[in-house]
């Protein structure tokens, strides 16, 4: 009996090694180790056995089960690895193949540069206003200090629609309607951006159409040295880096005095390039304290309030963050240059 | 303005002062320099010589030998082309060695077998501005005066060793257009002394002759002066003088006429020379014209005038448009001996109007138009004068007359300390502040903190308090002003909700594979009428007063048209697919004539057309109407908007069986569809899907919206499918909606999972498949329950669509 204990041992432990798939390992199990497989049956024979060598066999038979069984198992989960070794391999791909594209657009880069324009200042506490494209003749030039026969009008050649109607030029009547709106409260602090149009034949510098953003701040007490701690704020968020300023003494109508502000090329950081003409410096907007005939139309007392505004245009500083060469492709919409933004 | 920095430091001491250093100071003080001209443009060795002789060429027709003495040892042997050359004249000669613009070099040569020993300089060669020249110095050498030294340099004698800065005037700063506001600018932010000649008037020598001047429009020329120089020989202008007014981008044209520009541009005031013998009895009306009168100015153009037309006559007939253009009648010509010179101010407005209307603008108006300074009328009439006798031979035949309404009185302006360094921001003390006033030549006084300034003629453009105040700032220096923050009330920044919702939409779109664009607002009412309007029917595009072209005439009402030139327009280009849209305003009104400002709507369109980003693994196909309609629906679920419907329509220019009208909650607030093939393929597209939507109630509806928390259902719920065979004309849509209304509050969700027809169907028939989701919040729903509500769809439907239930 021993023997053949240890037969089956041997025999099990050959087949075991041999098996090749799960299928074949259970058929074993079954055959060795099942209800009526041929371990059971040599046990069944142990009655046979003389009480003496009964424990003997008993331990032995025992082992040989345990043996196989732990045979059996180490069989299957090297089966299992080989089974899944193979899968993994065959389930290898090609990692440098293109992925699934998912299509992506893009907000428009005059768009893009207006939304951080606005992010900016609102960071800065500033509403965000907006007013009628169609404008009057009153919010667009009178009430700037544009009376009808003034010489600066020239500056602007307007779309008119009606003798009293156009299509406004600037986004500054937006001043006198926040003001207006606001009915004397303070502080005033608004930015308007927006589409303006202008009899300009288009090429690369000009545009019938453009945007801009407006700002304007009441307040009591508001310096021009606020003006440009504000404006330069601006810039350095908007360029991202420590610049340089400087204001330049200018004309608007509606504010005095007037300037324009230029910071210290972005390109070359103010040793003259082509960007700057040389000069290191690049103008970014027009500004200055509004003027008091201005507060005064838009109900403000200009001996108890002052306020400054500006103006700039978000095409030129897409154009210097971007380096673009042509505004006209802002209006083109071809797609390979608003690929180039989707970024942004 | 172009300013000559020779003829500026005659007046200013520019010692220490480049050009360069010299813009950079303007620019600073407010006067920009937009461009710093050196008027030699590398110019080197070529002086002037006398052309001894000119004999025929022996080899060349059009060439001629030249002998020239150009103050060499040897006379020089030079061949030139120019029909011109003449012997005696005195021109400008190249040197071997010589250098002109554009990096030529001259070298002793031999032209078609002659040597040639350098070469005789036209004006042009010389770097000359063409345009303004004579026609015979475009044509041939360039003949200088016969009193012209030989052997000078000859960029002395034409000026060419000047540099023209050119000034970028803002329109106040009209005092500029002359060398003497110049002057006093530049004295001003240099702090330097200015040397201004003064003229006196030259009294009559001789019979007068006599002069009258009657002012019948007084507001429009509050004053006139005159006075008369005959014995005019008319001739060119010296060299120098000439030179002078090329710097300044005028064309000389003789004596007379050059004496009145030059004083003009020394001035700033605007003189204008008549022939004397033409203005009857020396009178001078100026008043304004009557309806129908025309003038013939010296352009030979005949001008009709209008009642508001300021001439200038002799009492019968016009001799001039006042400060706009001479007459030809009067004109100085050849053969004037005697002229007659104006000298005045004519009201801005007048001149504006009148430039504007008749689309003359000359130096002239440009300074009458913004006000010249009456201070200035008399003392340019009689530096005229005085020229004119020293250089055209003019013998004084009158003395000054005058008619002048009013008087000039002095402007002063008061200027409070405190005021300005509040507006500044900065502590400027009271010396400094005093001492911009002297810079500025304005005499101050201060007292008490107001300082009471008095403000020349000269600066028309300071009238009030902040003028000052812009003035100080722009001397004392600009760079000198701090940077602070405001630091007065807080406030918060903030977008509105609607503008944060129309960034929620531009930024969705591009997620979802959209591109944004920008089109004109300005179009074609054709570009507009190629698909009929869903939104806004009764809108009538506004039109422009004057186009600038047939492109850009009206305001457009819809922004679906252009999206079509956008697609073609890359489709053009190789792109496969595109993707657009736009978020922008229309302009709606139903007035024919607009009487007040039109309704600006907020409208959101889009298109789409070809197949989107092709993969290897898989071609995407072309996109379809489920494809868009997907993504608007996406959108709206997106914005939290509910209620929305689609609706057949058959809108011209769209596909009768692929368009909808977009409902919310009943009402029209778009439209989606495929655009007709015709109109597709009239721009090249293939399937073309494009949608707009009236943007203020979908706004409207996402801001309305409420979010609130509901607890998680605790009940299972149960499903149910349902096939039915109906007519095929029968919309989804309205099976949904029965389904709905039958389901009650039990039915949580419907969703259709199959379409199809075939022969299996029947002709004119549809198996549609639906999955019904039950559910209760308060109870597990038992099977008879969900038996019930189901069945009382199912006999639902069989009543109002005639579906019968497919097993």
């Amino acid at each position: 009996m021993r023997e053949k204990l240890e037969s089956l041992k041997r025999e099990a432990e050959e087949k075991i090694r041999a098996a090749s798939d799960p299928e074949g390992l259970k058929e074993l199990r079954v055959k060795y180790l099942g209800k009526k497989g041929e371990i059971t049956s040599v046990l069944r024979g142990m009655k046979d056995l003389s009480p003496e060598e009964r424990p003997v066999v008993g331990a032995l038979a025992n082992e040989v089960r345990n043996r196989l069984e732990e045979w059996i198992r180490a069989k299957e989960s090297e089966l299992e690895e080989a089974r899944l070794q193979a899968r993994l391999k065959r389930e290898t791909v090609d990692v440098t193949l293109p992925g699934q594209p998912r299509p992506l657009g893009g907000v428009h880069p005059l768009n893009a540069v207006i939304e951080q324009i606005e992010d900016i200042f609102v960071g800065m506490g500033f509403e965000v206003a907006e007013g009628p494209e169609v404008e009057t003749d009153y919010y667009n030039f009178e009430a700037l200090n544009l009376p009808k026969d003034h010489p600066a009008r020239d500056m602007q050649d307007s779309f008119y629609i009606t003798p009293e109607l156009l299509l406004r030029t600037q986004t500054s009547p937006v001043q006198v309607r926040s003001m207006q709106s606001k009915e004397g409260k303070v502080p005033v602090k608004i930015i308007c951006p927006g589409k303006v149009y202008r009899r300009d034949d288009d090429d690369a510098t000009h545009s019938h159409q453009f945007t801009q953003v407006e700002g304007l701040v009441v307040d009591r007490g508001i310096a021009m040295s606020e003006l440009h701690g504000t404006l330069l704020a601006f810039a350095e968020q908007m360029f991202g880096e420590k610049l340089e300023s400087r204001l330049r003494p200018s004309y608007f109508p509606f504010t005095e005095p007037s300037v324009e502000m230029d910071i210290s090329c972005v390109q070359c950081g103010g040793s003259g390039c082509r960007m700057c003409k040389y000069s290191g410096w690049i103008e970014i907007l027009g500004a200055g304290m509004v003027h008091p005939r201005v507060l005064e139309r838009g109900g403000y007392d200009s001996e108890r309030y002052t306020g400054f505004a500006f103006g700039m245009g978000p095409e030129r500083i897409a154009l210097l963050k971007y380096g673009i060469d042509d505004i006209r492709q802002f209006y083109t919409n071809d797609l390979r240059f608003l690929r180039q933004f989707q970024s942004v | 303005m172009l300013v000559s920095y020779q003829w500026l430091n005659q007046y200013v001491d520019l010692n220490g002062v480049t050009p360069e250093k010299l813009a950079e100071e303007l620019t600073r003080g407010g006067i920009e320099v937009d461009v710093i001209h050196p008027l030699d443009q590398g110019v080197e060795n070529v002086v002037t010589g006398v052309v001894k002789k000119v004999e025929p060429h022996p080899g060349a027709d059009r060439l001629r030998v030249c002998t020239v003495d150009a103050g060499k040892e040897e006379p020089l042997n030079i061949v030139c082309g120019a029909p011109n050359v003449a012997e005696g004249q005195t021109v400008a000669v190249a040197l071997p060695g010589a250098r002109l613009p554009g990096g030529v070099k001259i070298k002793k040569t031999k032209l078609r077998g002659v040597p040639s020993e350098g070469m005789i300089c036209s004006a042009q060669e010389l770097g000359m501005p063409e345009k303004l020249l004579p026609k015979e110095q475009q044509e041939g050498i360039l003949v200088l005066p016969a009193e012209t030294g030989v052997g000078e340099d000859a960029k002395a004698v034409l000026g060419l060793e000047d540099v023209v800065l050119e000034l970028d005037l803002t329109p106040n700063r009209s005092d500029c257009l002359s060398m003497w506001g110049v002057a006093y600018e530049v004295a001003a932010l240099l702090d330097r002394e200015v040397h201004l000649p003064v003229t006196e008037e030259r009294m009559p020598v001789g019979k007068t002759k006599p002069v009258d001047v009657v002012l019948d429009a007084e507001e429009d020329c509050p004053f006139y002066a005159t006075q008369v120089v005959e014995g005019i020989r008319l001739g060119e202008s010296p060299r120098w003088m000439q030179n002078r007014l090329l710097a300044a981008g005028i064309r000389p044209i003789n004596n007379v006429v050059d004496i009145t520009n030059y004083v003009m541009l020394e001035y700033g005031q605007p003189l204008h020379a008549f022939d004397y013998d033409q203005v009857e009895d020396g009178e001078i009306v100026v008043r304004r014209g009557g309806t129908g009168e025309t003038v013939t100015t010296l352009d030979g153009v005949t001008r009709a005038c209008d009642d508001r037309t300021l001439l200038i006559t002799d009492g019968t007939k016009p001799i001039g448009i006042a400060g706009v253009m001479g007459g030809e009648n009067s004109e100085v010509k050849e053969g004037t001996t005697t002229v007659l010179i104006e000298s005045a101010y004519f009201a801005p407005e007048s001149i504006r109007r009148t430039a504007r209307r008749l689309g003359l603008r000359s130096e002239a108006s440009t300074r009458f138009e913004k006000g010249v300074d009456p201070e200035r009328v008399i003392p340019a009439l009689t530096r005229a004068v005085e020229l004119m006798v020293q250089l055209a031979g003019g013998k004084v035949a009158s003395p000054v007359t005058a008619e002048r309404m009013g008087e000039i009185e002095d402007v002063i302006v008061e200027l409070r300390h405190n005021r300005l360094t509040g507006v500044l921001g900065v502590q400027v003390e009271e010396k400094a502040v005093l001492d911009v006033f002297r810079r500025l030549r304005f005499p101050t006084e201060v007292n008490d903190g107001v300082y009471r300034v008095q403000v020349p003629s000269r600066r028309p453009d300071i009238s009030i308090e902040v003028d000052l105040i812009e003035e100080v700032a722009r001397l004392y220096g600009y760079d000198r002003i701090p940077t602070t923050l405001p630091w007065g009330q807080q406030s918060p920044g903030a977008l509105t909700p609607e503008q944060r919702l129309r960034r929620v939409i531009r930024h969705s779109l591009r997620d979802a594979g959209f591109h944004e664009v920008i089109n004109y607002s300005l179009t074609s009412p054709d570009r507009l009428r190629e698909l009929e309007p869903v939104l806004y029917k009764e809108a009538r595009p506004i039109r422009i007063s004057m186009p600038m072209s047939d492109e850009r005439k009206v305001l457009r009402t819809s922004l679906v048209p252009q999206l079509l030139e956008t697609a073609e327009y890359n489709v053009h280009r190789r792109e496969e697919g595109v993707s657009v849209f736009e978020l922008a305003r229309v302009f709606v009104t139903e007035e024919k004539k607009l009487t007040r400002q039109p309704e600006e709507r907020w409208a959101l369109a889009g298109l789409v057309t070809g197949a989107t980003s092709p993969h290897w693994q898989k071609r995407n196909g072309a996109p379809d109407f489920f494809t868009v309609k997907g993504m608007l629906e996406w959108l709206f679920e997106r914005l939290g908007v509910n209620g929305i419907s689609f609706e057949a329509a058959q809108p011209e220019g769209y596909h009768p069986g692929r368009t909808a009208r977009i409902k919310q909650d009943g009402r029209v607030i778009g439209v989606l569809g495929q655009v007709h093939p015709k109109t597709a393929s009239a721009h090249d597209l293939d399937d073309t899907y494009v949608f707009e939507l009236d943007l203020e109630p979908v706004t409207e509806a996402a801001l309305n919206r409420v979010i609130r928390y509901e607890t998680l259902p605790k009940h299972p719920d149960t499903t149910r499918d349902l096939a039915l065979v109906v007519d095929e004309g029968i919309p989804v849509g309205e099976l949904e909606k029965t389904i709905h209304s039958a389901g009650g509050e039990l039915l949580q969700s419907v969703s259709l999972f199959d379409v199809f027809t075939g022969e299996q169907i029947g002709e004119g028939k549809k198996s549609v498949a639906f999955s019904l989701r039950y559910q209760a919040g308060d109870r597990t729903l038992t099977d008879e329950e969900v038996a019930e509500v189901h069945q009382n769809v199912i006999q639902r439907l069989e009543e109002k669509h005639g579906a019968v239930l497919r097993k």
